[in-house]
Parts: structure tokens; C-alpha cells; sequence
């Protein structure tokens, strides 16, 4: 099986490189820290309000669970009812060949470019940069996702990718780069955000009413009356849905939800995580083709791109169940001071260290290695998610799989013959040597009481606590402890636990 | 060569063979229906809510839309005076248009949001789109508690728009702006 | 009842003076606690970094030092959790059917320090006095891997001569996390270098916190900063009579 591309930005550096650039960059911090701050304290404040909001995370984790469980069935069902309201379902292995299906129905209807409503699955495989290389212009219509498209930037956020830019950056942009994508921004736009947004629905009005052909994604897909869910804020969205005569919509195979109900409490679940609201203000649903309403041809493409890998993951598993909402980032210190481009992905956060590697497999580069090991294990994503996915146990879980992927290398040489490849060890790593150090150490007191003996005042950090190696990265900006005169162990055998 | 449908219900199946779907737990069901606290959560999102009786529909709309160019969808269970029938608009005819009047669906007091399923009445969905300005007329018994109950009485199978409030962002350092694509002025005529 | 200390690798190793104190304190209260020698680590630094393997014999070790025991009771948030929530895992991966039934029978007989006192003890006034301004650092695996909840908090309060200052944003990380601290450096020091300003804003004397780990990094952070606030774990308050 290929590894699917797309997800990644070309070319990441692992974690901890990334981040350091983001980490110097004074502007970047402050817009971040007082956005993610703005964004908790609203999603705080909705929670509050809803009772049985613990009840309704264990119901929405059954739903999606449900969902996934037998999800073969319910995607057959979601497709026959589409089909039977007249919309055409085409299947996706991979990002080429969903790349490949909307590309050809763009030409197939003779257009040059298509409007976009905001969609995760559509960056995932990197559908516009697809359909530039066939000469068809994609328009992002989302406002955050506009700034990211004229400031040839990469999305850092899920809900809001330009959450790394402040209003002036934005209104910078909309001065510089508007004119050469269409109608330019007005010569006295200042930086108040009603500006910017009064500058961006001019913009885009002329590209809403001119399109022929819209690209989506859903954020749900129910299975028993064959209907998608689209759920955003501006408009765009329905406007994209609504005014061109075809629409695409590229959809992930665990968006699906078994039956209509469910979005009684998915729908209560979604808005107040994502965008602090009681519920955003427009969701369209739409179940095939409405004669005299909309787009008269529609087009679904069930797409997997690494999803069936993670599903065969019975930890992993549970990252399926998400829904985008991007309550984790919100809460994440470490995505608070990095932000998002340090995960090189368009799924960032914590959601995106579990789920990059799951959809593309634990050692299959440097970069989704390093993302499992993004976070410092604190649970407050966890505690977040409304569809309770328990991010720092797969986590846990992941960095099991990285460590396991490279006790055994397969022989490349060997991969070819159709013989079963014979594997080797790999060169162990400092970090592989000073655990195996520790689990030697631990395995017994007598040898811990050793080590401790041995190591006396003065000596590393290291020698005392085998499980921590890398002191200098330590010492950079931390004092080490001093070392005590005698262990608690000698301590305690000394002076029989203090009594004489 | 297997086609990218079966390879994908394939590796589904493979993947799913010893999953079991859980156990759903019981919600406490949503309390009973306050149309007030609809009004207010309607008028949270910066709508205009108006309450008033049946009788004075007519009249009311006519005091909000005077001197504007409406169009009005089929079925209005009300004249509108002046008003532009739905007959072939393209959406650049509707982007001239100042506003729109038409009933509703479902109203959710919790959320303040108001569902039109684009029947007779609500128009399609274009309609209620492209105009700067929608007034819309809930009546009190199409009220429901909460989200469960709303989605319970919708159709699947129709197309729907789900309102809260104008059209917003919060894309910009997260502070909410009213309007953006979507009408900016929401005016909600809710009647006992 | 038998009550044995798990007093931690790194308290063993670093801060011998916490474990003594936690000895201090249950005496005080009348438990004759014990100290099982064959204890060596619980084994997460291992599991969170990913080497499953090599966390197979800490746990073994674990499990031969505290079986015999009613109660185990450590002063760490953070190794609670890895006994309550990870060693399960670990015996699995083992795949010895007795140590996964030695670990099922011996993991909810682990306690935090503060859940053994207020929960098994039943007490919130441990009949403490420390005379000082402090402010207080709920730890991540205290907060949310075990939920300790307002325990500490409500032991603190009864410390006479106590001042708690409230420290802002008390429940975010302080960036510790164990290897995360040397293999994400940068963004470890960022994090924890916010929550020593937040420190420094409540104008506290002391820093105390549930876990050696988290003090470790922060003390080491005001060190440096010559911050001149103190750390202290919660235990050595505890036990303080000043």
C-alpha cells in the first residue's frame, strides 16, 4: 500500500526543529496566546450551560463508535441513498485518485475554476494545488481561508487557519494581494475586523454568482437517509452549496453517522467545542439533488487516504471519531506557544499528532515519528473533546509503535525476491541505550541502590536518573538540582526509616 | 484490477471484523418549550426578534420592508405589498434585491435557531441567501425545546438551512463580525 | 492495615528529604508506614517515551515490592497514575497472564499522597503550620489522570499560619512531561517559563506542587531566573510544624 501524500506540508523537519522557529517569533506568540485564550473562555461559558454535557461526550463517542464499528455497512447505505436521489458516489483510495475524480469532472463540464467551501479533507489531499497543475483555479471562500490563499500561506488552525495572523497582517494581505485574485480591496480599508470582512464579501460576491461548479467536504454523512451536513459561519458555505450547477464534495469514510437522530446530539456537541457557540450560525443539509433547488448534478467521493489504516488500529482507532472541531488546539499549551505549522500538516495539535501518524503509519518518516512525542502528556485535550477521544493514550500507544518500528529494520535488499525479508536490529539509538540502561537498573534495588551509591554529589543528572538523558538540553535554561548527601534508600538503612 | 470500491469495503471489513458497536446511554430528556427563551437566545445572535400577534403579520412586515425591493417565495401565508414574485430569478437578479420575507420550519429555543426545510412559504434556498436582509415569521408552536427535538421532526430527505443569527466570522483574532456572505440583518417575527 | 511508601525514583535519587517527609506526616497521623526496599521506579519514564519492553521489569519489581500490602501510597501525582492507568498495559505487553493479574489486584491500592490522607485517612487538618505565603500548582496527572480534585487544596487550607495566594491559570502544564522536557526542549522551557511568571505574579515566598518532576523543572527555571521563590512539595508542608 502507497503512503498516502497530501497531508504533509513538502519537506517538514521534525517537531522540535519546527518549533523552535515558532517559539522565536515574539508576534506569532501573542496572536496565538490571545487567540486561543478568546476562543477557551467561549467554549467554557457554552459548556456551562448544558447539564448533561458529560453524558453527551459518552453519546457522541458512541455515535461516531457506532459509526465505525460496522462501518462498511452504513457507507453502503449512505451510498444507495444518495444514488437514489441522484447524486453520483465514486470511491477514493487515496489523494490522486480523488485528486483525479474532481479534476475530471471539472472538465468534463468545461470549467476553469471552482468555489470551495473551508473543507479538511480537500487540504488533506491537496486538491487545489491538483487542480492548478490542470489549469483549473480553486477559490478558497472561507474568510480565514482566503487570507491563507492570497497570503500564499499554510493553514495553522483547523477552524481558524489564519489564526497566526492579527488584523493588520490581514489587512495587508487583503491590500497587496486581492487585486491580482479579482475584485481589489477598497484604497481606505483599515484593519477593523468588520472591515476586513465587508472587503472579503465583495470579493468573493462576484466569484459566488459567476461559478458554475463548487468543491465541499461534509462534516457529516448520514448513513440511513443519505443526507451530508455542512456547518460553518459566513455564508459561503451555502453559497457554494447552493448558487453553482454542480457540486463535488469530497467526503472522509468515518464522517459517516448511522442514522438521521444522531445529529440531535452531534449537532449539540459540535458548535459549542468548535466556535464557542451555542450553534453556529448556518448548517445546510441536503440528501441528493432538490429538483428546482441548488445544484441539479452532485457528485460524493467516499474517500480513505489512510483512514482504513487507522481504523485497523484498535487504539488508534478512536481518532476517527473526530470531528474537526479543534477544541484540543485550543486547549494545548504546547499548540498555544508552537502553533500550527510546527506539525507540518493541516491537521495540527494534538488531534494531528495521533492522527497524521495513524493515517500514514508510525516510522514511515523522521517527521510523523516526532509528532507522537509533541506533547507533554497533560490530558487537557482529553478532557476537551466532545467526542472523548483519549489523545494521550494513543499517544502513549504511538511512541510504542515508533520505538517498535525501529527495534526491527526490514532488509531492503531482500524486499524484492517475494521471500519474506529477513530483518536485522537497528543501530540503537542514545535514547534506546539509556532505557535499555534504565530497565536494567530497574529491574532491581540492589542495582538502583548501586547506581545511586556511585553516583555521589556532583555527578550528572543522568547517572541519577537513567531514564532522562540529554542534560544539556536540560541545563540551557534550568538549574540542575543539587545532588543530596545520601539517597532516601540509604537513608532509610541508615537510620531504620528515621527511628534511631 | 479491484476497483477502489471494493478495496476500500475490503480493508473496512478487515479492519472492523471484531469491532462491536457500544452500548448509547440514556440523555436526560429536554425540558419543556419556552418560546421566550427562544426570543432571547434568537435576539443573542444580534437579530432583530419582534413578537406580536397573528393578526398583525401583515401589517408588521409591510412597516419593516417599506421602501425596500422584497421577493417573496410561493405559499407566503401573507401578502407582502410590493414585493417581487420567484419567478426565474438567477442569483445576480436576487443579489439586486434588498431583502426577503418567509415563514419557518422549526424554531430551537436553546439555540435560538430557526430551520427553514424550504417548503411552501421559505422559498428555495438561494432565496434566503443572496438578499442582504431576511424577515423571517415563526409561530410560537413550531417552537421546540432543544436540538434532539427539532431534528426529530425534520425530514431527512428535504434540503434545510439552519439559521442562528446573521452571518458571522470569527476569523479575525476570533472577535465575532456580523455579516459577512449571508444576510446581515436577521429580523424575526415570532407570533403567539 | 499495611502501608508501604512508594517514594519514587526520583525523590530517592534527588529529594530524599520529600520521602522523609511523607514518613514524617503518616507517622504523625498515626501510620506506621513502610518502606519495601525491592522498590526501584514505576516505569513510565519508560512507557511514555514508548519502550514498552523496557517497562516490563520496573513493573515486575513494583508489583514484588507492594503486592503484600493494603495500601501504597506515593508522593507523586504522576506515578499514581502510571500504576493506576499504565501498568495494566504494560503487563499485557508482557504477556504473563500472573503479572497482569498481580497488577489488576494491586493497581487500585495505589494512592496519591493526598487521596490516601483524605479518602483512606479521612482527614483534611493533618495538624500542620507553615507560616508563609504560597501558591499552589496542580499537577496535569493529579488534575486529570487521577482527579484529585480540590484535595489539596482542602489540606492546605487547614495548615495553620498558610497564606494560599491563587495562582492564574493554575491548570495549565508547566511543561515538564517527563522526556518531553529534553526531547521538546524549547517548547518545555516556553511553557514552563509562563508558569514561573504566573508564579512570580501571585508574589508567593513558595511554589508548591504534588510532584518532584514538575518542581524539578520549575525550581530549576527560578534558579536560574534567581527568581528568589522557593519550591516545596506538598508533602514537606504537610508536614512542617514551624
Amino acid at each position: 500500500m502507497q503512503a498516502p501524500v497530501g497531508t504533509t506540508f513538502v519537506g517538514m523537519p521534525a517537531f522540535p526543529d519546527a518549533a523552535r522557529d515558532a517559539l522565536g517569533d515574539p508576534v506569532l506568540r501573542h496572536n496565538l496566546a490571545h487567540a486561543t485564550g478568546t476562543i477557551r473562555d467561549k467554549r467554557a461559558r457554552v459548556v456551562a450551560e448544558v447539564d448533561d454535557w458529560e453524558d453527551l461526550r459518552v453519546d457522541g463517542a458512541a455515535v461516531k463508535d457506532t459509526a465505525l464499528a460496522d462501518l462498511g455497512t452504513h457507507l453502503l447505505a449512505l451510498e444507495s441513498a444518495l444514488t437514489a436521489r441522484g447524486a453520483r458516489v465514486h470511491w477514493a483510495r487515496d489523494a490522486a485518485e480523488a485528486n483525479a475524480i474532481v479534476a475530471g469532472i471539472a472538465k468534463g463540464h468545461g470549467v476553469d475554476e471552482v468555489v470551495k467551501v473551508k473543507s479538511m479533507a480537500t487540504q488533506e489531499i491537496g486538491l487545489n494545488e491538483a487542480l492548478e497543475a490542470e489549469g483549473i483555479a480553486a477559490w478558497e471562500t472561507d474568510l480565514a481561508e482566503l487570507i491563507v490563499q492570497l497570503g500564499e500561506d499554510r493553514p495553522s488552525h483547523i477552524l481558524v487557519p489564519a489564526i497566526h495572523r492579527n488584523r493588520a497582517e490581514i489587512r495587508a494581505i487583503f491590500r497587496d494581494r486581492m487585486a491580482a485574485a479579482g475584485r481589489p480591496a477598497p484604497d481606505d480599508l483599515t484593519d477593523e475586523p468588520a472591515e476586513l470582512a465587508a472587503a472579503a464579501r465583495l470579493h468573493l460576491r462576484e466569484k459566488f454568482l459567476r461559478a458554475r461548479m463548487a468543491v465541499s467536504g461534509a462534516n457529516f454523512a448520514v448513513a440511513d437517509s443519505g443526507t451530508l451536513v455542512v456547518v460553518e459561519s459566513e455564508g459561503n458555505g451555502r453559497m457554494c452549496l447552493t448558487l453553482p450547477e454542480v457540486l463535488v464534495s469530497v467526503v472522509g469514510i468515518e464522517k459517516v453517522v448511522p442514522t438521521w437522530d444522531d445529529l440531535g446530539t452531534m449537532l449539540r456537541l459540535l458548535p459549542r467545542s468548535s466556535t464557542g457557540e451555542r450553534m453556529n450560525p448556518y448548517t445546510s443539509t441536503w440528501a441528493g439533488v432538490t429538483p428546482g433547488d441548488g445544484p441539479q448534478e452532485m457528485h460524493v467521493v467516499l474517500l480513505d487516504n489512510g483512514r482504513t489504516r487507522a481504523l485497523a488500529d484498535e487504539v488508534g482507532r478512536q481518532a476517527l471519531r473526530c470531528i474537526r472541531c479543534s477544541a484540543c488546539l485550543n486547549v494545548c499549551p504546547v499548540y498555544e506557544r508552537t502553533g500550527g505549522h510546527a506539525y507540518g500538516s493541516v491537521y495540527p495539535g494534538p488531534i494531528g499528532a495521533i492522527l497524521n501518524p495513524l493515517l500514514q503509519g508510525p516510522g514511515s518518516s523522521a517527521w510523523v515519528d516526532s509528532l507522537p512525542y509533541a506533547s507533554s502528556l497533560c490530558g487537557a485535550c482529553y478532557e476537551v473533546c466532545p467526542v472523548r477521544i483519549d489523545i494521550p493514550s494513543v499517544l502513549v500507544d504511538l511512541r510504542a509503535q515508533v520505538v517498535d518500528a525501529k527495534r526491527i529494520v526490514p532488509d531492503v535488499s531482500a524486499a524484492d525476491s517475494g521471500v519474506r525479508p529477513r530483518q536485522r536490529p537497528a543501530a540503537p539509538s542514545p535514547q534506546s541505550l539509556a532505557m535499555k540502561g534504565a530497565a536494567m537498573t530497574f529491574a532491581s534495588a540492589r542495582r538502583l541502590g548501586l547506581a545511586e551509591r556511585f553516583a555521589g554529589v556532583g555527578t550528572s543528572l543522568a547517572r541519577r536518573l537513567p531514564w532522562l538523558p540529554g542534560v544539556s538540553a536540560w541545563a540551557g535554561a534550568r538549574d540542575l538540582p543539587q545532588a543530596p548527601a545520601e539517597s532516601f534508600r540509604r537513608w532509610w538503612r541508615r537510620t531504620d526509616g528515621g527511628r534511631r | 484490477m479491484t476497483s477502489a470500491r471494493e478495496e476500500i469495503l475490503a480493508r473496512v471489513h478487515a479492519a472492523t471484523a471484531e469491532a462491536v458497536a457500544p452500548e448509547r446511554p440514556a440523555l436526560a430528556p429536554s425540558g419543556p418549550v419556552d418560546v421566550d427563551l427562544f426570543a432571547e437566545r434568537v435576539a443573542d445572535y444580534e437579530a432583530v426578534v419582534e413578537r406580536c400577534a397573528p393578526e398583525e403579520v401583515t401589517e408588521r412586515v409591510a412597516a419593516r420592508v417599506a421602501g425596500l425591493r422584497v421577493v417573496v417565495p410561493d405559499g407566503l401565508p401573507f401578502a407582502v405589498a410590493g414585493s417581487v414574485a420567484d419567478d426565474g430569478l438567477v442569483a445576480a437578479d436576487l443579489d439586486a434585491l434588498d431583502g426577503v420575507v418567509t415563514t419557518a420550519t422549526v424554531g430551537i429555543a436553546e439555540t435560538g435557531t430557526i430551520v427553514l426545510d424550504h417548503g411552501p412559504g421559505q422559498g428555495r434556498r438561494a432565496l434566503t441567501l443572496v438578499p442582504d436582509l431576511h424577515v423571517c415569521v415563526v409561530r410560537a408552536d413550531q417552537v421546540v425545546a432543544d436540538v434532539p427535538d427539532a431534528v426529530r421532526r425534520l425530514d431527512p430527505a428535504r434540503a434545510q438551512t439552519w439559521i442562528s443569527g446573521p452571518s458571522a466570522t470569527s476569523d479575525i483574532e476570533l472577535s465575532r463580525v456580523e455579516g459577512v456572505h449571508g444576510p446581515r440583518t436577521l429580523h424575526v417575527l415570532l407570533t403567539r | 492495615m499495611r502501608v508501604a511508601l512508594q517514594v519514587t525514583c526520583l525523590n530517592d535519587a534527588l529529594f530524599p528529604h520529600v520521602g522523609q517527609a511523607v514518613v514524617t506526616l503518616l507517622r504523625r497521623l498515626g501510620v506506621d508506614v513502610e518502606f519495601p526496599e525491592a522498590q526501584t521506579c514505576c516505569g513510565q519514564p519508560m512507557v511514555n517515551t514508548g519502550y514498552l519492553d523496557e517497562a516490563v521489569p520496573a513493573v515486575r519489581s513494583f508489583v514484588s515490592a507492594f503486592s503484600s500490602y493494603d495500601a501504597v501510597v506515593t508522593p507523586s501525582g504522576s506515578c499514581a497514575g502510571s500504576a493506576r492507568h499504565q501498568h495494566g498495559l504494560v503487563a499485557r505487553r508482557s504477556g504473563d497472564a500472573g503479572l497482569q493479574a498481580a497488577v489488576a489486584s494491586l493497581s487500585p491500592r495505589v494512592y496519591e499522597l493526598t487521596e490516601f490522607l483524605v479518602d483512606v485517612l479521612g482527614v483534611t487538618d493533618v495538624g500542620a503550620s507553615y507560616p508563609h505565603e504560597v501558591t499552589y500548582h496542580p499537577t496535569c496527572h493529579s488534575l486529570r489522570m487521577l482527579g484529585v480534585g480540590d484535595r489539596p487544596r482542602r489540606l492546605l487550607e487547614e495548615v495553620r499560619g498558610l497564606r494560599l495566594r491563587e495562582l492564574p491559570y493554575a491548570d495549565q502544564c508547566c511543561g515538564f512531561g517527563g522526556t518531553f522536557a529534553v526531547k521538546n526542549a524549547d517548547t518545555s522551557i516556553a511553557m514552563g517559563a509562563d508558569k514561573v511568571r504566573h508564579v512570580r505574579e501571585t508574589g508567593a515566598e513558595v511554589l508548591v506542587a504534588g510532584d518532584s518532576s514538575c518542581l524539578m523543572h520549575l525550581g530549576g527555571l527560578m534558579e536560574r531566573q534567581r527568581s528568589g521563590v522557593r519550591t516545596m512539595h506538598l508533602a514537606e508542608v504537610l508536614a512542617a510544624q514551624e
